[in-house]
């Protein structure tokens, strides 16, 4: 591995749809080998991003480069491939007609049976594609991509569908492949398998990377709790002079006080207040995720 | 083929582009296995033109009537090659509807085939189709006896039924990009029986006649008239040139048109 080049640079990129700003503004540099969890909620602009980093649209300003090639390069050395969560496929080819026609594309593959083994698909190698379950034509689709044994594979909620053990199977296979230089970025919902399995995760919402770092950075952020209690004539003030307080909100009857001190705020609430029906929760990923997107009020975490 | 160790280390300097943008005969060769699996495609282009054949014009009274220099049902065989030959090269190109509609042209964009070769793909595959057609009618009608003309036009009135049909190829291709539908045919099938009626395919349109004039405006018309050019020699009028000229030219505009547009997700 003596490449210099990054596998993924995006340097100030836009990309706008007449009026809508979908992307609003991206610099993002990956590594060879690196493997990166692109989290977001929906309309984030991780499509987008994704799209032009494998050349199916332009951006509107700044330049997306791949390997140090443009992604329209890149994509006919096969050094990028892409599995989507669905479609795709060709459901009157059989598994290996399908596996044999993408092969016959590149200058460079895997072989046909070695791609069908590896994948688990060549006990159904006969079989149309119709006839195959979701779970087998995901299998398909990984065999279509890992042909041309890519540098750089992006994912789009790659274990949808997956067992426990399917998952973990999976990311083992990911993390070989990684060892060996192939750089995976993954969009995902799921914050638990981004911080469990990529060493990096970009958060992205409205356009922008808002957040950029490993899972424990990206935890740190949400380090802390959140004190809630039922009280009337709420003082705000002498609430948010308590050390450790980052922030106060009065919701109706509730105050939810958001702490690095939960003890300190729960004392002063229980002996100085007329506070009742007290509640301690600690702040989560999620709720990291949401605080930094600024999508509270959409859910948009599955 | 190159085959990497399964844990050598990815070397990106080392890949190529493959030839002629990714055109290859294996691919097209399962492109052909795909076309005689699908039975609905299968009855329609070549089954259908046959039968239409036996019905119509293989009988005794149209094998008595002399037509140029065989009988009406020469005649007749050879309007039903060239509508066999608009079937299929139809089919051929609408199969794009289907593989829009299924994400597969998406897929394709993310190997190194070229959108160029990829037209070119199913431009074959639809012309081989057509063929499929024409000589299925062909054949029918040799062994079922009661069209006779002079073996020259047998071949010539097939090979203009053939190749005209590529106008029927970029007509495929344009619907297909233009409807985003898995079932394509159903819709441009009863189109084609209209423009082949009104084209002059299905009977003969008094050219002096309002219908006439329409008539020599619709896509088929050319084609249809040429296909028959061979039964009764002399000079191709310019008027069938220039239909399929003009209409060969509309579609293959059509097609590049609406494969620029071709950007969205689907």
């Amino acid at each position: 591995m003596t490449n210099p080049l990054a596998a993924v640079s995006l340097s100030g990129v836009t990309k706008d749809f007449g009026d809508v700003h979908a992307v609003r503004g991206i610099d993002l540099t990956i590594e060879p080998g690196e493997v990166v969890a692109f989290l977001g909620p929906n309309g984030a602009g991780k499509t987008t991003t994704i799209d032009m980093i494998l050349g199916l649209s332009s951006p509107t300003t700044g330049t997306a480069t791949v390997l140090g090639l443009d992604p329209r390069e890149a994509i006919a050395r096969g050094l990028v491939s892409a599995v989507m969560q669905s479609g795709g496929l060709l459901k009157d080819l059989t598994v290996r007609e399908t596996v044999e026609y993408t092969a016959s594309l590149f200058a460079d593959t895997r072989p046909v049976d070695e791609v069908l083994a590896t994948a688990g698909i060549a006990g159904i190698a006969d079989r149309l594609v119709q006839k195959c379950s979701g779970g087998e034509q995901q299998r398909l689709r990984f065999a279509m991509a890992l042909l041309s044994d890519p540098a750089l594979l992006l994912l789009d909620e790659p274990t949808t569908g997956m067992d426990v053990e399917g998952r973990r199977a999976f990311w083992a296979s990911i993390r070989t492949d990684a060892a060996r230089g192939r750089t995976v970025l993954f969009a995902t919902h799921y914050l638990e398998e981004a911080d469990q399995y990529a060493d990096r995760i970009v958060l992205v919402s409205h356009g922008k990377i808002v957040a950029d770092g490993s899972g424990s950075e990206i935890k740190s952020l949400a380090s802390g709790r959140t004190v809630r209690a039922t009280m009337a004539d709420v003082n705000t003030d002498a609430l948010a002079a308590l050390g450790g307080v980052d922030s106060v909100e009065v919701r109706g009857e509730s105050v939810y006080v958001h702490t690095k001190d939960s003890d300190t705020v729960a004392r002063y609430l229980l002996t100085q207040t007329s506070a009742r029906d007290l509640e301690i929760t600690a702040k989560g990923l999620e709720e990291a995720f949401l605080n930094l997107t600024g999508d509270h009020a959409e859910g948009a975490v599955q | 083929m190159s085959t990497p160790g399964i844990n050598a280390a990815i070397d990106p300097t080392t890949r190529t582009v493959p030839p002629m943008g990714g055109f290859n005969l294996t691919m097209l060769g399962i492109e052909f296995r795909r076309l005689l699996r699908n039975k609905r495609t299968m009855i329609f282009t070549l089954v259908m033109p046959v039968l239409l054949y036996l019905i119509i014009g293989a009988n005794t009274k149209y094998q008595n009537q002399s037509e140029g220099s065989g009988n009406t049902s020469a005649y007749i065989l050879i309007s039903m090659a060239a509508y066999g030959a608009v079937l299929a090269a139809t089919s051929g190109g609408a199969m794009v509807a289907n593989e829009r509609a299924l994400g597969w042209s998406r897929q394709l964009r993310l190997t190194p085939l070229s959108p160029i070769a990829y037209i070119f793909t199913k431009a074959m595959v639809s012309m081989l189709l057509g063929l499929s057609s024409v000589v299925a009618v062909n054949i029918v009608g040799v062994i079922s006896n009661k069209a006779q003309m002079p073996t020259h036009v047998w071949i010539e009135a097939a090979l203009i039924a053939w190749l005209g049909s590529v106008v029927f190829s970029a007509f495929g291709l344009f619907m297909g990009y233009l409807l985003p539908s898995e079932n394509v045919m159903q819709v441009l099938g009863p189109v084609l029986a209209g423009l082949a009626a009104l084209g002059g395919l299905w009977f003969p349109i008094d050219p002096s006649t309002g219908l006439g004039h329409i008539s020599a405006c619709t896509p088929i018309y050319g084609l249809a008239y040429l296909a028959r050019w061979p039964l009764y020699g002399g000079a191709p009028h310019l008027a069938w040139i220039a239909n399929l000229v003009f209409w060969l030219v509309v579609f293959v505009a059509g097609a590049a048109w609406r494969m620029s547009k071709d950007t969205a997700r689907v």
